[in-house]
């Protein structure tokens, strides 16, 4: 397909605004098959003004006389404006946006072209292979093997091609589990905690259907899983449905864990919201966010009624149930809800933030990313197809990252000083994960990504976010290392609307800005007496 | 003294937790002392920050004492004996509402000061010295003495700056249709452009009544500032409520009376409103394990954001046109004594830099809450009165100020600690500052020999109290602070530390403050190590020179001198997460262990330090240590912990 096609206007004259208080910019906008460009006149600041027209979630235009207005809402929820002369280039430009900002498939997108300098092919891809993660376990416990039997993806399509799983779990069981599971998604290690000695797994739900069906590799799958902890071990099995739910989903073949088939696993219920309603609670908010008219008297209300700050507190509250049971319990937990690549995630993810205090650096958050989400098979492809502003009837778009980052911010509110990475690094995740001119969160699965040689034709963002120039947005200064597992309280009043993000199209970013600066000032200023210290020479000659 | 034993404090989270522990009533304070050998914790409550007591039903356990406090801790006794919980309950009705004001903690309490020390805490707020600050007297203003001996208004102080057009004559005439004489006098002057704030209470214009003196003193104001031919005069009540005055001889005023002015409404609510408000407020804040939903929609039905909003709104309304428009303006309600201080305290703050600071915060609230009239012993009910008098209203500022502080993080020299004390104090009664309801009635107690201030007090541990992020450099922070004009329904902020301080357990468990201070303070002192370093360093040069071999040893600096200990491995147990599902039915097993805050050693007292958060921020510093190890695995686990695990336990397998 050529780019060639779709773009129906070679440049127009426009005027660019980007916000409430920043200065209107003035030049020429063309558009290319992955930007848009507006180059401003050479005595203009910023030489150039780029858009990744993937980022373009809406598109809005208006006529009035000979000249026209877009309205451009993006992704990462910025809302753009551009007053463009002449009526002609304004619909063709509209029109060209339409078109290339939807392209669906993935090897002709952005990250296949993009070749930044400094930055080499196939570089950091391989920090965080399943056998990293593995070798790591490896050094606590014997109990667990790194299995290939994925290894063509045709156990599971959404795993990668090696998992961990227990040591005396043959690879043709994990095939009969896989095959009593929903995706093939038999239960898996996602989280060993050595100081209690217990696991963390994930599935997807198993296929008991209407006739109560069951899987006796599976049942002991997790039975040995129970033994290898320590005699007497007990499990949870956290699923993220209502009872209702989980009965329901029996008649489509689905189901939950029947009691008497998995002695000493107990099945806790905590129903989180997931799919379509979690996709209009993100798209209620933003409208709520942006609505400027809107007055006091109603805004909590209207908060309330976005239910976003719910989902969070359930997340958080669930995350923290799934730790305190492994820390203060010493139980293995399985999390699964049903296809176990979206509110599963979630819960494994928050927990090992909570408990693993290496997660909590900014090279361990980009590991459990890449681990629990990345290659543990959550659509990004699907779920961040749209965000908050598209039109489009919504079909497998979800934020369940988005919620993620949001109970990670709320766990940074909560603890300043214990998480490596700051505010800055959840929000370029926020934007990668919907628009990216790095290939990590492209595709659906490893599958997928090993097709369409996602690792060796684009850039990973990890190696984009390790240039020194990304540092001090990235990290938090007030970082200390802390050993402990953190317990945020998920209780109303500790939550608040991360406003960084919700409300950046609206809020003035400067006051925050410049308490950023202030603070990075006086932790360098520190750093810099540390170092000063007398040279040599300098100190008592000793007698 | 009074003693009841075997009386157990509940945890107001885990119904199942609670320590046992001695009750004692002393002439000053509540005492709880835990029973518990290894732990002994004291709780003092002071009788002068009791708000309620009640007495519930009794159970099979005793008989339950609910105590609220004025700074929202909230203590649940149990105490076995119906009798004794009786005897109490009698006993606390009457200690918290002392009759006199001679009962009250500041005449008792000592904090082994001298006179002299004394009386320099007195002097160290020096409204004279603020006056001249603003940089009057000048050519349009002076000082007038037409109060002295309070023979025109004795709700107002005895030194005020007036127009100087404006003659005794028409001060008199105008106080006399002013209700309770409080006439228009100064707040506070823009020295940039010559406009002022001035205050009054409002006029007794009735229907149609008129006063010539009164329209000649806002003439008078007028004229004070050449650079505007018009002055507004702000209302800040609800238009019907100023309107309904008019019906009992007062109202506001009628700009066809009165030449060159433009009148506003602002529509703050009066004092039943607010004290409902905060009613409403605080029962939210009471919910056991709240759903967001209820959260929300408790604190939007409260209206209590929508309160602070509008007394904002206030002051950056009188701020917007002191700074942009160069005009003066007359603010009042209807005595001029709460809103008209809050709008014209918001306003200032808004305008002048100085009022971030700590010492001019303190002269803020010395200038236009205490020597303007406030009736603090009415509003927060210090000695036994009306009820329906007691209102939030300089919380209700306090509040604007902490929201502010949320949207210009950099522009305050104070911290929140610093708004939290206080709010402490002006219910506390420890200090004198905030006792009587005008200075003519502290001048007749002779508070300033009888008791000591709290400023000093405030500004002697002023290290506690400083925000390490304030930046008197930068742009945004200096001058005339700029609210978004736009959506401001976001800024609005529940304030956790405030209203639910005492739940530790719900408040961030690291403070970024702390540890900024920790690394500043060390920052200074490697510094001064490494200067005195080098003046030796050169010393032992020039005499030393012939010497040949140099031995590398340095001296090792203090390094991280305990703050990344105590600061940052935080007192953290695991809560409940179970919410309302009903197979979890107990909360956080440890809580209680944490609540530090509810602690008041008599060390501390001692130490004349009342100050609870200052001191349970060390505490916590030290329980640190001890919650290591749960989770840390090294130490032994307490049994404390061994407890929480054997209950958490009970509580999973009831699942």
């Amino acid at each position: 397909m050529e780019f060639a096609e779709l773009i129906r206007t070679g440049q127009a004259q426009a005027e660019l605004l980007r916000g409430p208080e920043e200065p209107p910019l003035r030049g020429t906008l063309c558009i290319t098959g992955h930007h848009l460009l507006l180059s401003p006149g050479p005595q203009a600041t910023p030489d150039l003004w780029l858009l990744l027209l993937r980022n373009v979630d809406s598109i809005e235009k208006r006529i009035a006389g000979d000249s026209g207005t877009i309205t451009l809402r993006c992704k990462d929820l910025r809302v753009l404006q551009l007053d463009i002369e002449g009526v002609e280039a304004t619909l063709d430009i509209a029109r060209s946006i339409e078109a290339l900002s939807s392209l669906e498939s993935v090897i002709t997108s952005f990250p296949f072209f993009y070749r930044p300098k400094g930055l080499r092919l196939g570089d950091a891809w391989h920090f965080h292979p399943p056998e990293c993660y593995y070798k790591r376990v490896a050094r606590e416990t014997n109990a667990w093997r790194l299995s290939e039997a994925n290894e063509d993806f045709s156990l599971c399509p959404s795993y990668p091609r090696a998992v961990i799983v227990p040591r005396a779990v043959e690879d043709s069981a994990l095939a009969r589990s896989a095959r009593f599971r929903q995706g093939g998604r038999f239960p898996v290690l996602s989280y060993y905690h050595a100081p209690s000695g217990t696991v963390l797994l994930r599935a997807g739900q198993p296929l008991t259907g209407p006739q109560k069906r069951r899987c006796s590799e599976d049942e002991e799958l997790l039975r040995v899983v129970l033994a290898g902890a320590r005699p007497g071990a007990r499990g949870f099995i956290v699923d993220t449905r209502s009872p209702q739910a989980a009965k329901q989903a029996r008649m489509t073949g689905g189901g939950t864990e029947a009691k008497a088939a998995y002695p000493g696993w107990k099945r806790l219920h905590r129903p989180l919201e997931r799919g379509r309603p979690l996709q209009e609670s993100f798209v209620h908010l933003v409208e709520a966010c942006g609505d400027l008219e809107q007055s006091m008297d109603r805004w909590l209300n209207r908060l309330e009624s976005c239910r976003w700050l719910s989902h969070v507190k359930e997340t958080l509250s669930t995350a923290c149930l799934a730790a305190q049971s492994m820390e203060q319990e010493g139980a293995c937990v399985l999390v699964h809800g049903a296809d176990g690549t979206d509110s599963t995630l979630l819960i494994t993810s928050l927990a090992q933030l909570i408990l693993d205090p290496l997660s909590r650096t900014m090279a361990g958050f980009q590991e459990l990313i890449e681990r629990e989400w990345i290659q543990a098979g959550h659509p990004f492809q699907l779920r961040c197809a749209h965000s908050a502003f598209s039109h489009a009837r919504p079909k497998h778009e979800a934020p369940t990252f988005l919620l993620f980052l949001d109970c990670v911010w709320q766990l940074g509110r909560q603890f300043p000083l214990s998480l490596e990475f700051g505010e800055g690094m959840l929000l370029a995740l926020f934007d990668h994960a919907y628009a990216s001119p790095f290939g990590t969160f492209l595709c659906n699965n490893e599958k997928e990504r090993c097709l369409c040689e996602v690792r060796t034709r684009t850039h990973s963002l990890w190696s984009g976010l390790s240039q020194p120039k990304e540092q001090r947005k990235l990290r938090n200064p007030l970082y200390v290392p802390n050993p402990l597992a953190i317990w945020p309280s998920a209780e109303p009043q500790s939550l608040r609307l991360w406003q960084g993000l919700f409300l950046r199209g609206t809020r003035l970013p400067e006051p925050s800005e410049v308490a950023w600066e202030k603070v990075w000032q006086i932790v360098t200023d520190q750093e810099k007496t540390e170092g000063s210290q007398p040279t040599d020479s300098a100190s008592e000659p000793r007698p | 003294m009074e003693h009841v034993e075997n009386v157990r404090l509940v945890d107001r989270i885990s119904s199942k937790k609670a320590a046992l522990g001695t009750l004692y009533l002393t002439a000053t304070h509540v005492i709880f002392v835990e029973t518990a050998p290894d732990a002994r914790k004291e709780t003092w409550i002071l009788h002068s920050q009791i708000a309620t007591i009640e007495k519930q039903a009794t159970t099979a356990t005793g008989c339950p004492l609910l105590i609220r406090c004025k700074n929202f801790q909230l203590l649940q006794l149990v105490i076995p004996q119906e009798r004794d919980c009786h005897d109490v309950y009698i006993s606390l009705i009457r200690l918290a509402r002392p009759v006199k004001y001679e009962e009250l903690y500041c005449f008792s309490f000592n904090p082994k000061l001298d006179r002299e020390e004394r009386e320099q805490g007195w002097m160290l707020i020096d409204l004279s010295e603020e006056y001249k600050r603003m940089g009057l007297p000048n050519n349009y203003w002076q000082l007038s003495d037409v109060n002295r001996e309070y023979r025109v208004c004795d709700s107002y102080p005895t030194e005020l700056y007036v127009p100087k057009s404006a003659t005794a004559h028409i001060i008199v005439g105008s106080s006399k249709f002013r209700s309770r004489r409080r006439f228009p006098a100064l707040s506070y002057y823009y020295k940039d452009n010559h406009a002022s704030i001035c205050r009054s209470s409002q006029p007794l214009s009735g229907f149609s009544a008129r006063c010539l003196e009164d329209e000649q003193m806002l003439q008078a104001i007028r004229k004070a500032n050449p650079g505007s031919d018009f002055i507004y005069v702000v209302d800040t009540r609800p238009k019907l409520n100023a309107m309904a005055n008019r019906a009992a001889g007062k109202g506001y005023e009628n700009e066809d009376n009165y030449s060159n002015i433009k009148f506003q409404f602002i529509g703050i609510e009066n004092i039943h409103v607010m004290r409902n408000s905060l009613q409403k407020m605080l029962e939210v804040c009471e919910l056991k394990s709240p759903s967001m939903s209820d959260f929300l929609w408790g604190l939007e039905n409260s209206g209590w954001l929508r309160h602070i909003k509008a007394i904002m709104d206030a002051g950056v309304f009188i701020a917007k046109a002191v700074s942009e428009e160069g005009a003066s303006v007359l603010v009042h309600c209807s005595d001029g004594w709460d809103r008209t201080a809050q709008g014209c305290s918001v306003a200032s703050l808004l305008l002048d830099p100085h009022y971030r600071t700590l010492k001019g915060f303190m002269v803020l609230i010395e200038k236009d809450w205490i020597s303007f009239g406030h009736k603090f012993t009415h509003r927060y009910g210090n000695l036994d009165g009306d009820p329906r008098e007691i209102s939030p209203v300089i919380d209700q500022f306090l509040e604007c100020v902490w929201q502010l502080m949320e949207q210009f993080p950099c522009a305050f020299e104070f911290n929140e600690r610093f708004l939290i004390h206080i709010q402490h104090h002006i219910y506390s009664c420890q200090f004198g500052n905030f006792l009587c309801n005008s200075q003519k009635e502290r001048q007749e107690l002779k508070i300033q020999e009888r008791t000591y201030s709290l400023w000093a007090h405030l500004w002697k541990n002023r290290a506690d109290y400083l925000n390490p992020l304030f930046r008197a450099d930068h742009s945004q922070t200096w001058g005339v602070l700029h609210l978004p004009t736009a959506p401001c329904n976001f800024m609005y902020k529940f304030w956790n530390g405030m209203y639910n301080r005492f739940e530790k357990g719900l408040q961030p468990r690291q403070s970024v403050t702390d540890y900024l201070m920790a690394v500043k303070e060390e920052t200074q002192q490697l510094e001064e190590e490494l200067e005195a370093l080098e003046e030796r360093l050169e010393k032992i040069q020039k005499v030393q020179l012939s010497r040949t071999k140099v031995r590398s040893k340095q001296s090792e600096p203090s390094k991280h001198s305990g703050f990344s200990t105590s600061d940052n491995s935080t007192a953290n147990t695991p809560q409940d997460y179970s919410g309302n599902v009903k197979s979890f039915p107990s909360r956080s097993p440890s809580q209680g262990d944490e609540d530090s805050a509810l602690i008041l050693t008599q060390d501390n007292l001692k130490s004349s330090d009342p100050d609870l958060s200052a001191n349970s921020d060390q505490e916590s510093g030290v329980e640190d240590l001890s919650c290591r190890s749960p989770s840390g695995g090294e130490c032994v686990p307490s049994e404390d912990s061994a407890k929480d695990r054997d209950s958490d336990e009970a509580v999973f397998l009831t699942a």
